[in-house]
Formats: C-alpha cells, sequence, structure tokens
C-alpha cells in the first residue's frame, strides 16, 4: 500500500496535485455497504431492551418497598447497562455498515438533500423484525421513564408553605442525648454542646440545638432579642437552613485580633453563621439566618428555653425563606 | 574557658555523682524533703533558663514580660505550662509572623529548652502539663465521644479539613498528651473543651481513637487519603470518565471489514 503513489482526489477542485500521483482507479474507492441481516443479534437487541424495561419497573418497586441502596443501583445500573449494550449491539449487528467517501463540498442542494433522505430511509433495510424492535423500544423507555420519574420522590412530602414542628416551648429543659441536663456552668466561654427538650424525640428535625457560650461583652444581638442570650450562653437550631445537614462546625478565636469572628459552620456546603448576632448568616448558600432558641437559666443551674425559636427549622424549600 | 564535649560529659557525670551523695546524706534526715532538695533549685534553674530563651525567642510578640502585645500576640500570663507545651511540642510556635495561622511543625526547640520554657511560663500559674494515661480508656466510647465533638471539623478519620477561615488539622502525628492539651486550651479557632465538657478520662477515650483510625484500615481498599468526597470525586473524573471515555472510543471504532 505504502509503496504506491498517493491517489488523485476526484472530487475536490483547485487542490494542489502531488506531482508523483497516480489517478484515481476503482480500487481506491472505499464505499461500501454491508447489510448484516442477522436475526439472532435483532434477538439479542429486544432480548437486551426488554430486559432494560423490566429492571425499570423492578427500579420502582425497589424504590417503593425495600429501601436499600445496593438494590436501587444494581436495577437502575442494569437498566442503563441493558440500554447501553443494545445499543452497541444493534450499531455493530443490526443496522447496515456502511463505509462512504464523504466529499468537502457543500450539501446545500435540493437533489443532495433528496439523497440523504433516501441514504437514511435506507438505514432500516437490513431490518426485519422491526415491529419486535419498535415494541421492545417502548417497553425500555416506558421503564426507565417510570424509573427517573420515581426519584421525583426523594424530594419529600408536599409540605406547601408548613414549617418542620419544633418541641421547644418556654420551660423546655436542655438535655444531652442521653437525656441528662445541660448546666451552664459546664460550658466554658469558646465551647458548644449539642441539646435537646426534655422528653421529646430526639429525632425531629426540630429537637437539635447547639449551646455556644462566647465571651458576654461579644454578644450583640438585635434589640427585639435582648435577654435572649444569658452569661454569653446563645443556642441556635442545629439544622442548617440552606439543606438540612447539621451544624457541626464552631469555630471560636483564640487571639481574635488575628482570626475570625465566633460562628457555626455547616460541613455540607460550609454555610457559616454568625454567633454574637443572633445566626446571621455570614458566609455560604443557606438563604436564611439559624433560627435561635431563647436562653435563660434555672434556679438549679440548668439551662432552659425561655420561648420558642425564632424561625422555621430545617432546610429552605418553595415558599419559605422567611426568618 | 572551653570545655571540649568529653571533659563536659565527665563534669555532668561529677555532678550527678554528687548529687546523688548530697541526697543519700541529706534524705534519711529530712524524711520527705527529698524531693523539695532535689527539684526546687533545678525548677528555679529551669525557669531561669527559660525566661532566657522566652526574651530570645518569644518577647518580640508576646512581650518581655509575657503580658502580651496589644493586638499582635496574647498575654502568655496564666495559660499555664499545658499551653507552653502544647504550642512549643507541636512547633506551632514561634512563629514567623504574628498574623499567620499557626500550623504543625518540626519542633523549634529540643525537649529539655521546651521543659524550660514551659517551667517558665508556669511559673505565672495556670493549668499545668496533664499526665495523660490510655490505661482504662474505651475505643467504642471514644468513637462516640469523637463523632460528637471532634468529627465536624477534624473528620471521622482524623484526616483534618477546613473550616471557612482555619484549617482543621488532621491528627495523623497528635500524640495523647497533645490531643488533651488542644481540647482544653482550643487553639486557634477550635472551641474549647472544658474538664466539665470532656473529662480526662473522655479525652483519654478520644485519644485512643484517634491512635486506631491513624492505623490503615480501609476494608474497601484503597483508603485516597480518608479525605472523603472531594478525593473521590477527584478519582471518578481524573481515572473512571478517562476510562469510560476510553470504552466509548473502543466501542465507536470502525469495524473491520
Amino acid at each position: 500500500m505504502s509503496d504506491l503513489p498517493p491517489p488523485r482526489h476526484p472530487s475536490v477542485e483547485g487542490e494542489p496535485v502531488p506531482p508523483d500521483a497516480r489517478p484515481y482507479s476503482e480500487a481506491d474507492d472505499p464505499t461500501q455497504v454491508v447489510i448484516p441481516t442477522s436475526p439472532r443479534n435483532e434477538a439479542i437487541v429486544a432480548g437486551l431492551l426488554a430486559l432494560a424495561g423490566l429492571l425499570g419497573v423492578a427500579f420502582v418497586v425497589v424504590y417503593v418497598l425495600v429501601d436499600s441502596t445496593p438494590l436501587f443501583g444494581l436495577t437502575l445500573g442494569g437498566a442503563l447497562l441493558a440500554l447501553g449494550a443494545a445499543a452497541i449491539v444493534a450499531g455493530k449487528g443490526v443496522v447496515p455498515q456502511e463505509t462512504v467517501l464523504e466529499p468537502r463540498a457543500s450539501v446545500a442542494h435540493p437533489e443532495d438533500e433528496a439523497a440523504t433522505t433516501a441514504l437514511i430511509r435506507s438505514a432500516g433495510s437490513g431490518v426485519s423484525r422491526g415491529r419486535l424492535l419498535k415494541l421492545t423500544a417502548a417497553i425500555a423507555s416506558a421503564g426507565m421513564g417510570a424509573a427517573s420519574l420515581a426519584t421525583l420522590a426523594s424530594f419529600g412530602p408536599w409540605i406547601g408553605s408548613r414549617s418542620v414542628p419544633s418541641p421547644w416551648r418556654r420551660g423546655a429543659r436542655l438535655v444531652d442525648e442521653y437525656g441528662r441536663p445541660v448546666r451552664a456552668d459546664a460550658l466554658e466561654v469558646g465551647s458548644f454542646v449539642t441539646a435537646f427538650p426534655k422528653g421529646a424525640d430526639i429525632d425531629l428535625l426540630g429537637s437539635p440545638v447547639i449551646v455556644v457560650r462566647i465571651d458576654p461583652s461579644e454578644v450583640d444581638l438585635p434589640p427585639a432579642r435582648r435577654g435572649w442570650a444569658v452569661d454569653g450562653i446563645l443556642a441556635y437550631s442545629k439544622i442548617c437552613t440552606h439543606a438540612g445537614c447539621a451544624v457541626a462546625m464552631m469555630r471560636y478565636p483564640l487571639f481574635p485580633a488575628h482570626s475570625a469572628e465566633p460562628a457555626l459552620v455547616c460541613p455540607c456546603h460550609y454555610s457559616t453563621f454568625e454567633v454574637a448576632t443572633g445566626g446571621t448568616v455570614i458566609f455560604g448558600p443557606a438563604g436564611r439566618p439559624l433560627p435561635q432558641l431563647p436562653i435563660r437559666i434555672a434556679a438549679d443551674g440548668t439551662l432552659e428555653a425561655a420561648g420558642p425559636l425564632s424561625g422555621d427549622v430545617g432546610p429552605a424549600w418553595f415558599g419559605v425563606n422567611r426568618a | 574557658m572551653r570545655l571540649g564535649p568529653r571533659r563536659f560529659a565527665a563534669l555532668t557525670a561529677a555532678g550527678w555523682a554528687l548529687g546523688a551523695l548530697a541526697l543519700l546524706l541529706v534524705a534519711p534526715g529530712t524524711g520527705l524533703g527529698q524531693g523539695e532538695t532535689a527539684s526546687v533549685p533545678s525548677a528555679a534553674a529551669q525557669i531561669a533558663r527559660g525566661r532566657t530563651l522566652f526574651v530570645t525567642g518569644c518577647s518580640s510578640c508576646h512581650g518581655y514580660a509575657a503580658r502580651g502585645i496589644h493586638g499582635v500576640a496574647p498575654s502568655l500570663r496564666g495559660v499555664g505550662a499545658l499551653a507552653a507545651d502544647f504550642y512549643l511540642s507541636t512547633g506551632r510556635m514561634p512563629l514567623d509572623s504574628p498574623a499567620v495561622e499557626p500550623t504543625r511543625k518540626r519542633p523549634a526547640y529540643t525537649p529539655q529548652q521546651i521543659a524550660a520554657l514551659d517551667a517558665y511560663i508556669g511559673s505565672f500559674g495556670g493549668p499545668p502539663i496533664p499526665h495523660v494515661s490510655l490505661r482504662g480508656s474505651s475505643l467504642a466510647r471514644g468513637g462516640s465521644l469523637f463523632m460528637d465533638s471532634c468529627s465536624g471539623c477534624h473528620q471521622a478519620a482524623g484526616a483534618g479539613g477546613i473550616v471557612p477561615g482555619a484549617f482543621a488539622p488532621a491528627l495523623s502525628q497528635a500524640t495523647p498528651r497533645q490531643i488533651v492539651e488542644a481540647a482544653r486550651i482550643g487553639p486557634y479557632l477550635m472551641p474549647r473543651f472544658g474538664p466539665r465538657l470532656l473529662t480526662d478520662a473522655q479525652l483519654a477515650s478520644i485519644s485512643r481513637y484517634v491512635e486506631y483510625v491513624r492505623g490503615s484500615h480501609n476494608p474497601g481498599g484503597w483508603g485516597i487519603g480518608h479525605l472523603g468526597p472531594v478525593p473521590e470525586g477527584m478519582i471518578a473524573w481524573f481515572v473512571a470518565v478517562p476510562f469510560v471515555l476510553l470504552v466509548a472510543r473502543l466501542i465507536g471504532e470502525r469495524a473491520e471489514a
């Protein structure tokens, strides 16, 4: 092959012709069409498409009845895999394999368009069981469409404009996760602890609060919240107002001259809430401040709520952006 | 007069021998005097030595009398030998510039020098260096406490992370003593955990957990630095996606006629 001089290109005008070029011959034309006509391959494609559809339906069933991540992956992943395999087999072994030489000239001519249309029409000429393939393709798209729609349910129940219920009431005692009361003197300046309302379900989104002690001189609450902090102790909902993660990080500067102000930080997307000013957002994607819980110290030195949380607990959702 | 190393060693040995002899002579007479005779003069000497080191290495920021300089560095009176030991033994102090975040480095002082500086800072009062024993600590309880109080910033595997404004360091080199000291101090932006929030025994359990996760337990194979979703995502993008592209290329190759 390589010892022959290059053939002269047949169709491009004005192209410089190499001096050693030989005339273009029939042997240089790579155009060929191979029509597979393989009923076996068609059966494989149909089987794979049907499998994809069945696995899509299986995903819906698993999604509704069994809460198992490996099964989700197995069914939805298997459906995608079967669909991909069907496309590969169909591409390699069902539709005609055609090698053509595409001239570089423009195809914007009516007769070329007609030729292209005819070419596309002829693409199904090797298919003998077209209806079977169409039927199984419909099964695949129905199954997988159902599978993708089913995941919409993960957006959660439709709650309209209702807020997550919070068990915090005036006088509710703060306890830790083992039910032991939280004492004010356990918290040094720069400490935090997670607390729940005594007797309430600690798994409720509205239950956990993060109790923080900062230097009392740093507290800078708005006038409407005067008295919500006691001896520098403040409490906020532990649920981030952006996506509902637990606000698990706290920063407190040892030497404020060189470092940032005290803040609560959500580890999911780094929403940062300033402690001193009432949980205002100072960084990150959260759209509203952390709800604050007014705090007072009971006669026995334990902490209790002086009122309900200042705002809606939980992640942002349609219609709830109020503080 | 300059002392060669050999003569210096001989003199030191002679000094020890004399000291031991003095103890033998004095101790039977005074009963509990043993500790006092041995430690009081040497403690004073340690403090003096620590003061010299402090004036040379620390006073430009913390002031000659360790009272701090407003807006530059805090007073060290009352922080105790505990804080001095933490910052010096982890190499966080001395800092090149007072405004940068202190990070773990090779300690700038020898253990003897650190002991002298600890004694000097400790002479102003404050908490002593804690004695941490992992005997009787519980790995399971330590893990649970670590999840509650530490893993938000340091990650469940103690691999560290970031908080806006600071790095939460990896705990791969932290000794149990340094872990207890850090909890009590709350260095840089870390919150503080007083003895009523986490007892010494609870901190010992946490230290035991930190030592445990340091080992390479990777049931799934490659741990990818224990850093969680970011390196895992990078593996997905830089290893898995090229693999998928390669497969796509192989699938799309022209069939042999």
